[in-house]
Formats: structure tokens, C-alpha cells, sequence
């Protein structure tokens, strides 16, 4: 028998019981929506994460810390480093030899200290943080109130909202524009040894064993410098790899430098016995695909790293078990459904027990009676799967639109949560005609095996 | 059914010519509808052979069955197992939806053969909306749609009227003597058989009784 008459037979024979296989349709449909829905709603939330992720800007980027500080990111790299105190040390040495890696188009250093703000006569705490310019793009400036730094050594300051709240409760805004003084604690080498202890001066460590009368060491001098308020953001950007307290004052990175403030982490050279290290270096890569390269590159230097590209490794695993799961449940109710359709078949079959037996005589094949309750399977399932479409975008739409009004309610922006890809609607209708088929082919069997003479003997 | 195998038709030989016009008669259960099923390719025999113009069914597969059913064989039932949803131009053009006949081409083909049984009005028409005699045209039209060389009618005027059925047997003898159409008609009415085939072929037990040519 020829496609197209085959085709119409089948839907000529579903139209004959239009209730029953209506129904049976519609249950495909359910199916395949509560599928739809369930996966569409995996690939939204999937896509809801890499957009956060992306808008933190942290993409292009690297996090380099030394094996020697503190225990932090990757607990599996921790333990194969038998003697972290052997590990190379992020001095500026590294720092140089990063910047002339393949791809990397800035080695920023990470530079959080103590510092204090005076302001209308009174004294605020916060920790100040280098920002270097590149990180106008992060996120957390897209609701910048005021201006960015104009130059990357301006004596200029971004304060974060909180902390202007705490300057001028009634009006943060009016700071902008404003001279601020900044009260820091300088660097200064010890006058003894000078030599040795400038600024990153890039010496290598005595390897552990410092020789007695070695006088590592420095002084912390009070001093201030007026700051021009240049705006007020809401967050931190890259609050998120932010390893100690939350930055609140953000002066450009090379004012920071020029500065010469006294950090953490000197004391802790100092102790070591070798000269200034950074805590963290943050390494920009100028294309993400070139990400893991570099990661590569610099773990081979001996130093921990860290990316959003391991972030997202893990976050890819987690939506791959969560995309299973949400698509085991889709799968329920089409189960169900199966149950459904291979019933109306059997029925089907019996009812039509003559009519096949008169088809058989008439010169029908095995074959020919398959195909044709296959065909009306295959049907069904089409139609149930474009029913199921439109019902499971329906059933999006609702998520979005209840999200929507539940985010709105909670001062947070709309996200869709629900993305339907294009990919998905051919898969759902496919997926539906090739388990309708699954379910068809006990019926087809049983209406193929039918015996005409039994069939037609009895009047 | 039950334990023991019962032989339908048993021990058979027998030959019909082409063209010829065949009564099979006998009392219910004698074999006769079961040796039209053998020749018609819905069954097969458990032994012996059945020859179709050089070729035995016998030996066929079921997808060769069903091409010799569909090409070489119309079937005539009593009850006229027409198709209940289907028009009366559909259920004639069904039997070449199997034979895969060219659709530009069924329609005249289903004219031609309903024009042959003598309906030319109400086409569209369910079969539960025409009598009893028009419904049985319709079947032998159906039979008739793939032309084929063998027509087999089991109590073709079982359910008509003596007038009604007399009316179809002139019709099929009519159309075998202008298509050179074998025909097999298994039937109980003695007297029609007499009037329409050339040979009557008595069955009993599924045993070949007598045979007797008429003239």
C-alpha cells in the first residue's frame, strides 16, 4: 500500500471513533507537555546560571593563588602537593612571567586592605580593594550611580552603597563628587635592610631556612590621601571569589600600588623570610575558549588556580542529573499515556476484527494491516505531540509569567525560567511518534495475525 | 477446537477451466466454504496442493498469498462485507489501495466496474443506506475493481430475495461471459445453481460427492 493511502485510511479510521481516540490524544499530549515542560524548564534554569555567571564577567578569567597560602579552592589539588612550603610564590616574578603567557591580557593583583574613611568629621571602617580598569564590564557597574575612574592612578574612589549609606544616611548620593580622605597604613622597608625589602623587589626565598640574623621585616606607617568620590555601586564585583571580607571602598588598582598600602599578606612574607608576594593575582584571558589553556599553563608553574570554567563543570554536571531526573518525571505521564494508546489500539483491533478479515480478502498483506493500525499510532502520536507543544508552552508561559510576579513582588528583575528551544519541539514530536510507534506495534501485531476465516465466518 | 483434528475437506481432486462457471453445494459443514477459502488463498491445505494457473498456493508465502488475493481473485460474500464507513465509491476503491493502482487512474476504474453491476447513482452513499441487492453490486463491484481471472462467491444470494438473488446471478454469469472470468459460487439452492453453472459439484464429510455438467 502506497504512503498516502495509507495515511488516510489511518486518519479515515480515527475519525471513526473521534471521542476515544480524542482522548487518547490528548493523553499523548499531557505527556509529552509535563516532558516539554519539565526539560524546557531544565534548559531555562541551566541557561539562568551561565547567564549569571557570564554577567559576573568571570568568564575571561583565571584566579591564581600559591600553594603556600592558605588551603582553598580544589581540595583534590591540595592533596597531591606534598610540600606546599617548596611551593614557587606569587611573587613579581610570576606575575610577569603570567602577563607573558599566550592569551593572557592582564595580570591584575588582588589587593584588599585595612583603611578607613573620614568624612563629615566622623571615621568608617571597610576594606579597600584595587580595581583594575577592565572591571567597568563586570556586572556589578551596570547600576553604577556616578562615573567610573578616569584613569587607572586617579585619586578616586567607588564606594559601595552600604558603606555610603554609612557616610550620609540621608543622602548617599550627594557623596558623589565629594573629597573623602583615605587613612592607610603604608608599607615602608626597614631602614636597616632596605635593600631587601622594597616593594616586590621579585627575590626568591632562602628555601625555607632562614640564616640567623636575617632581619625580614617592615614598618607600617600611618598616613591618609584625598579621594574624589567618583560613584556608588550596589555589589562587589566578583563579590562572588572574594576570599576574605567584603571590599567597600574601591580606589583604581594603580593608585593602590602607588599608594604602597600595607597588606595581609606581607606579614606573612615577611615571616616566610622573602620578599612582598601577592595573595591573588587575577589573570585575564582574552578569549574564554582560551580559558582552560591558561589554567593549564599557570598550573604547570606550580601555583593553584581556579576559574568559572570549574564552576560551570560542575554546574554542567549538576544540570545533566537535574535535566535526568526533570525528564524521568516528564516521561510519567506519557508512560501513562503509552498504556492508553496501545488500549485503543487492542480495542481497536477487536472491533474492526471483520473489517481487517474483509481487507485480508480483498487483497491486504500482513504487512498492509501492520502499517495500517502502525500508521494510526504514528498519527496519534503527532497530533499528540504538536497538541503537547502548544499545551507544554502554555504551561511555560505560566511558570514565567508566575515567576515573574513572584520575583516583581520581591523587588527582584524578571527572568525567564522557562526557555523552549527549537531543538526540543521536533525532539518532543519525534519523541511522541516513536513511542506512539513502541505502543503500536503489540496492536499491529495482533491485528496482522488475525486469521481471515475466522474473522469472516462468523456473520 | 477439542482434542482431535477435524478434516474439512479431505481427499479432493478436482479441476475447473478457464472461464467456467462453478456451483459447490452440499449441507453446512461439508467442506464447501472451506474449499473456497483454499482456493481464494485464505487458507492453506495441511496436504496437497492448489493450483492456480500453473502455480500451487500451497507453496506460497503469506505476502504472495495476499498478491495473488489482490490480483488474481474477487470474493462475493453473502453477508456483502462492505466496509460500513465507507462510501460506496471508497469501498470499491479499496481493494486498489492495496494493489497500489495509480490514483489518477481509480476513479474511472471504479466507475467501469460499478457501471458493470448496473449502479450509477448514490456513489456516495453508505452501504446501510442502499437494500440488500444493491450492497451485493456493490461487493461484486469491489470484486470486480483489480480484474481479476477468478471470482469467488460463498451464498452470494444467502441474504437476498429469490428475485433479488436470481438478479445477481445473471450479473455475475453476465460478466464472467463478457471478461472470460472463472467463477466458483459456493451455494445450498440447488435450483439456482442449475440455472446459472455449468457443473454442480456435490460435497459431504469435506469428500467429493458427485460432480454433474450441465449443459
Amino acid at each position: 500500500m502506497k504512503g498516502y493511502d495509507l495515511f488516510e485510511l489511518a486518519v479515515r479510521n480515527l475519525r471513526q471513533s473521534k471521542l476515544r481516540n480524542g482522548l487518547t490524544t490528548v493523553g499523548i499530549s499531557v505527556g509529552v507537555a509535563s516532558l516539554v515542560a519539565m526539560l524546557s524548564l531544565g534548559v531555562g534554569l541551566q541557561q539562568l546560571a551561565t547567564r549569571r555567571l557570564a554577567g559576573s564577567g568571570m568568564f575571561d578569567t583565571v584566579f591564581v593563588t600559591s600553594k603556600q597560602d592558605f588551603r582553598g579552592f580544589d581540595r583534590e589539588q591540595d592533596q597531591k602537593d606534598q610540600h606546599p612550603e617548596n611551593a614557587p610564590v606569587l611573587d613579581e616574578a610570576a606575575r610577569d612571567k603570567m602577563a607573558h603567557l599566550k592569551y593572557v591580557t592582564e595580570v591584575e593583583p588582588e589587593i584588599r586592605v585595612m583603611g578607613e574613611i573620614m568624612y563629615g568629621g566622623q571615621t568608617h571602617f571597610g576594606f579597600v580593594t584595587g580595581l583594575p580598569m577592565s572591571a567597568r564590564e563586570n556586572e556589578a557597574f551596570d547600576n553604577l550611580q556616578g562615573k567610573f575612574f578616569s584613569r587607572s592612578d586617579a585619586d578616586e574612589v567607588i564606594l559601595l552603597n552600604d558603606f555610603a549609606k554609612e557616610l550620609d544616611p540621608a543622602n548617599p548620593k550627594a557623596l558623589i563628587g565629594q573629597p573623602v580622605t583615605l587613612r592607610y597604613g603604608e608599607h615602608q622597608p626597614l631602614a636597616a635592610d632596605s635593600d631587601t625589602s622594597g616593594r616586590l623587589s621579585g627575590e626568591q626565598s632562602d628555601g625555607g631556612s632562614p640564616n640567623a640574623g636575617d632581619s625580614y621585616g617592615f614598618s607600617v606607617v600611618r598616613k591618609t590621601q584625598q579621594l574624589k568620590v567618583m560613584g556608588i555601586i550596589d555589589e562587589e564585583p566578583y563579590g562572588g571569589m572574594r576570599t576574605v571580607s567584603r571590599g567597600r571602598i574601591f580606589l583604581p588598582v594603580d593608585l593602590t600600588a602607588k599608594l604602597n598600602m600595607a597588606e595581609f599578606s606581607d606579614m606573612r612574607s615577611s615571616l616566610r623570610g622573602h620578599g612582598r608576594t601577592y595573595m591573588t593575582l587575577t589573570v585575564r584571558v582574552k578569549d574564554p575558549a582560551k580559558v582552560a589553556q591558561v589554567q593549564d599553563a599557570i598550573k604547570q608553574m606550580g601555583f593553584r588556580t581556579f576559574s568559572v570554567l570549574d564552576a560551570t563543570k560542575s554546574l554542567r554536571r549538576f544540570f545533566t542529573v537535574l535535566d535526568l531526573f526533570l525528564g524521568i518525571f516528564g516521561s510519567l505521564a506519557l508512560a501513562v499515556a503509552t498504556l492508553a494508546i496501545i488500549n485503543t489500539l487492542v480495542m481497536a483491533v477487536l472491533e474492526r476484527r471483520r473489517e481487517i478479515g474483509v481487507m485480508k480478502a480483498i487483497g491486504a498483506s500482513d504487512g498492509d494491516v501492520k502499517r495500517l493500525f502502525f500508521a494510526e499510532a504514528g498519527a496519534m502520536g503527532f497530533f499528540g505531540g504538536v497538541l503537547g507543544i502548544v499545551l507544554g508552552f502554555a504551561i511555560g508561559k505560566a511558570i514565567n509569567i508566575g515567576t515573574g510576579i513572584y520575583l516583581h513582588n520581591h523587588q527582584l528583575p524578571a527572568e525567564a525560567v522557562w526557555i523552549m528551544p527549537p531543538w526540543l519541539i521536533g525532539a518532543a514530536i519525534a519523541f511522541s511518534i516513536v513511542v506512539s510507534l513502541l505502543a503500536g506495534l503489540y496492536p499491529a501485531s495482533r491485528a496482522a495475525r488475525l486469521d481471515p476465516v475466522q474473522t469472516l465466518k462468523y456473520e | 477446537m477439542g482434542g482431535s483434528s477435524i478434516r474439512a475437506v479431505d481427499g479432493i481432486t478436482l479441476t475447473i477451466e478457464r472461464g467456467e462457471f462453478v456451483a459447490l453445494l452440499g449441507q453446512s459443514g461439508s467442506g464447501k466454504s472451506t474449499l473456497l477459502n483454499l482456493l481464494a488463498g485464505l487458507d492453506r491445505p495441511t496436504s496437497g496442493s492448489v493450483q492456480v494457473a500453473g502455480r500451487d498456493l500451497a507453496g506460497m508465502s503469506s505476502e504472495e498469498l495476499a498478491r495473488y488475493r489482490r490480483n488474481d481473485v474477487g470474493m462475493v460474500f453473502q453477508s456483502f462485507h462492505l466496509i460500513p464507513a465507507m462510501t460506496i465509491t471508497e469501498n470499491v476503491e479499496l481493494p486498489m489501495r492495496f494493489a497500489e493502482v495509480e490514483r489518477s487512474e481509480r476513479a474511472q476504474r471504479v466507475r467501469e466496474s460499478l457501471e458493470r453491476v448496473g449502479l450509477g447513482k448514490r456513489l456516495e452513499h453508505r452501504p446501510s443506506e442502499l437494500s440488500g441487492g444493491e450492497q451485493q453490486r456493490v461487493s461484486l463491484a469491489r470484486a470486480l475493481a483489480n480484474r481479476p481471472s477468478l471470482l469467488l462467491a460463498d451464498e452470494p444470494t444467502g441474504n437476498l430475495d429469490s428475485r433479488t438473488g436470481e438478479d445477481i446471478l445473471n450479473l455475475i454469469r453476465d460478466v464472467s461471459l463478457s471478461l472470460g472470468m472463472t467463477v466458483v459460487m459456493v451455494t445450498h439452492e440447488r435450483a439456482l445453481a442449475e440455472r446459472f453453472a455449468q457443473r454442480l459439484i456435490f460435497l459431504g464429510d469435506g469428500k467429493l460427492i458427485s460432480q454433474e455438467a450441465l449443459a
